[in-house]
């Protein structure tokens, strides 16, 4: 009995032996060698895995990191300058400093400003819908208001405003990875900068219609009048296909052209309540 | 009577709903002012030739073909150009369109609008292939591809047979009907015509058996005409359908796409609506000005075919037919089946228009959407043999490469599916946008 028990012992032993031997010899025969610095880049990166980088998730980042002598071309939205520096120093070379972006939504048509033409009752995403037609208001341009761009978010920054049946972004939860930029069908999200504060001033609209069409379809449309270039001392705004656009490099947010915009399409973003001038008080 | 013929993989049987099928094609008023977009055709958008206050005569040429798969257009009234302006086409988006306000019926002088029925064909082959690119034939069945493309076929294919689609599966419609009725004898001609443009002698005819009349009718017509024979085919959606109708007629199968067309099983196939325009076209000089349009639904008053000229408001048909029933949810350009919803009546009728179909409150609402049961009935309806419920999963999903694995990009978007669905799910939007996401993926793979 006892050997039998021997036997077993010795052949399993053996057999056990010579495995490890065979994968111990075909490790070495087919071993990568990888960068450690891979590894190290990747600790160092949020592991957000969302792709705003441009590349497939973060390890696929980190390995195009380590093969790169320029930072130039390369940016994690999510992990921002601080973890860029973080990384340039663990590749030893210098970082580059790019401000932080946000998400703005560029459509201020909620329902009671954009009266609804037709009814949409297709599958409810925005892709499908856009691809059907131009969408159930008169505004072939504005938000959809199906929600493609919270279902992409990974950081909880968008969301669906019920009564507005407009997204809205959250300015601290959102890290500027641009992913519902690219699920947006009509364009209508961009990346600016964050501004000091979260503050901003934007055109919230996109409407590249004449005037008159873009406002008999919404309220809040930019008509494309050109006030707000005018009243601009930084030359920051442009006009072009009857629509105003605010470059953000060049915005100081001084917040005239708010004062001068007829339809209010202009939005300024997280600034405090204006105090009530003087002159107004006293009228009343 | 020889066995009737149809596809043999998938297919459904929607109510035919054919309601206006007795009504002999009427003429309609010439409305105050048509809007003719730019682009009722697929391919690049035409070239306007005209400007505002420019006076054009009914047939005058007024946008030009822009490149190979384009089509040349006419006025089809005249009077003014008061706007060139853009217009809401069926998707909603505004596209370029001339808006010429009617001041008459004054016609070039050089097209024949005589009703007698000219036999005999005095163009050659080449010449036939000019005049319908330059009268702007497209075809009529509702894909409005551009007639002449077909007619130019590559010197390393060979083309056997014409198959000319009298089907009309589609519910509801009834003007393909009506036109085989009332012009048989110039369809048959224009057959003829668009059989000397390719250089062969066999046509085929394939009419579903649910029009018995237009069966009759033309076999009987048929008799004088050399190689044209007349089909009758069970009734089955989508027999309308390019590779359905070639499978159904003639056993070959069309190779899935991208390289796919009916050509590379040497067939040609057009409408009998452009077999009928052809024949106005060479034997009249007419360019392609009007159409016939079925303007039906279970609750109009009047429902009927009507001869309307390209961009008249939809509104006018609506109005000669008794006006909009009072629950109406729904107007769709085209059948329920692959016709699209339009969101405002001021839509005009254009090269594609085959019938505008007005549907209840009721019968247009959609119902709830339910999970997939995986019951499999999308996959027995499927007439390309594809699967429906996993494409759309994928399609919802994202996932790109397995849906072109899975073929995605051969789906003919008839419907069956969504349209067999218990659980009502929206299969065709999915798969449609899917088809697209894949399509982009493999242009730009190119």
């Amino acid at each position: 009995m006892s050997n039998i028990i021997i036997y077993t012992i010795f052949s399993l032993t053996a057999v056990g032996v010579s495995a490890a031997v065979i994968l111990y010899l075909i490790a070495q025969k087919f071993k990568v060698e990888e960068d450690p610095k891979i590894d190290e880049i990747e600790e160092a990166l949020p592991a957000a895995n969302c792709g705003g980088c441009g590349l497939a998730g973060c390890r696929a980042f980190a390995e195009a990191l380590v093969k790169t002598k320029d930072l130039e071309n390369f940016y994690c939205p999510v992990g921002g300058s601080e973890c860029m520096a973080n990384i340039a120093k663990i590749l030893g070379i210098e970082a580059v400093a790019k401000k932080p972006t946000v998400a703005v939504i560029r459509c201020s048509g909620s329902k009671e400003h954009r009266q609804k033409t037709n009814v949409y009752d297709s599958a409810k995403t925005c892709a499908i819908s856009s691809s059907v037609y131009s969408g159930d208001t008169g505004c072939q341009y504005g938000c959809l208001g199906l929600g493609d761009c919270v279902d992409v978010c990974k950081f909880n920054a968008i969301y669906m405003d019920q009564v507005s049946q407009l997204p809205i972004v959250i300015d601290e939860n959102c890290t500027g990875c641009g992913a519902c930029i690219a699920a947006c069908p009509k364009d209508i999200i961009e990346l600016r900068n964050q501004g000091p504060k979260l503050r901003r001033v934007f055109v919230s609209c996109i409407n590249k219609d004449k005037g008159g069409i873009a406002r008999k379809a919404c309220k809040v449309a930019c008509i494309g009048c050109g006030k707000c270039v005018k009243a601009c001392p930084f030359d920051a705004i442009t006009l072009e296909d009857n629509l105003a656009y605010i470059d953000f490099e060049k915005c100081k947010l001084c917040r005239k052209c708010t004062l001068e915009c007829p339809t209010g399409s202009i939005i300024e973003a997280n600034f405090p309540p204006k105090p009530v001038k003087q002159e107004e008080l006293k009228e009343e | 009577m020889k066995k009737t013929k149809t596809f043999p993989k998938g297919g459904v049987h929607p109510k035919e709903n054919k309601i206006s099928s007795l009504k002999p094609i009427e003429k309609l008023d010439l409305p105050e002012t048509v809007i003719i977009p730019v682009s009722q055709h697929i391919g690049a958008p035409s070239k306007t030739i005209v400007n505002v206050g420019d006076k054009v005569k009914t047939g005058q040429l007024i946008a030009k073909a822009a490149g190979f798969i384009s089509a040349n257009i006419h006025s089809s009234v005249s009077g003014e150009v008061i706007k060139i302006d853009l217009i809401e086409d069926p998707s909603g988006y505004k596209k370029q369109a001339i808006i010429i306000k009617v001041e008459g019926d004054d016609w070039v002088e050089d097209i024949d609008l005589s009703e007698d029925i000219k036999k005999d064909i005095n163009v050659e082959a080449t010449e036939i292939k000019d005049r319908v690119l330059s009268l702007g034939i497209v075809g009529l069945g509702g894909a409005t591809f551009p007639s002449h493309v077909k007619l130019s076929v590559p010197e390393s294919k060979k083309v056997d047979y014409l198959i000319i689609n009298g089907v009309e599966c589609e519910p509801y419609l009834t003007s393909d009907h009506r036109l085989m009725l009332e012009r048989g004898e110039e369809i048959l001609i224009g057959t003829q015509i668009l059989l000397k443009g390719l250089r062969i002698n066999k046509a085929f005819i394939g009419i579903e058996n649910n029009k018995p009349d237009a069966i009759k009718h033309l076999t009987e017509l048929a008799k004088n005409y050399n190689g044209i024979e007349i089909i009758s085919l069970k009734v089955q959606y989508p027999q309308g359908a390019e590779k359905q109708l070639i499978k159904a007629i003639t056993g070959r199968e069309v190779p899935p796409p991208p390289r796919g067309l009916p050509i590379d099983v040497g067939c040609v196939v057009h409408n009998v609506g452009t077999a009928f325009a052809v024949y106005e076209a060479i034997q009249k000089n007419k360019p392609l000005v009007d159409r016939v349009v079925t303007l039906t639904g279970k609750q109009v008053k009047n429902p009927s075919n009507y001869l309307v000229r390209i961009g008249t408001p939809i509104a006018n048909l609506v109005e000669a037919s008794g006006g909009l029933p009072q629950d109406t949810g729904k107007i769709i350009s085209g059948g329920p089946m692959m016709g699209r919803a339009i969101t405002t009546l001021d839509m005009p009728v254009t090269k594609g228009t085959s019938g505008v179909t007005v549907i209840s409150e009721s019968e247009s609402t959609r119902e709830t959407v339910l999970n997939c049961i995986r019951c499999g009935r999308c996959v027995e309806a499927c007439p390309t043999g594809l699967e429906p419920y996993l494409l759309m999963a994928l399609s919802e999903k994202n996932l790109m490469e397995k849906a072109e694995q899975e073929r995605i990009v051969s789906c003919c978007e008839c419907g069956c599916c969504a349209f067999t669905c218990p659980s009502r799910r929206p299969l065709l939007d999915y798969i449609r946008l899917g088809k697209t996401k894949v399509m982009n993926i493999m242009r730009r793979r190119q």
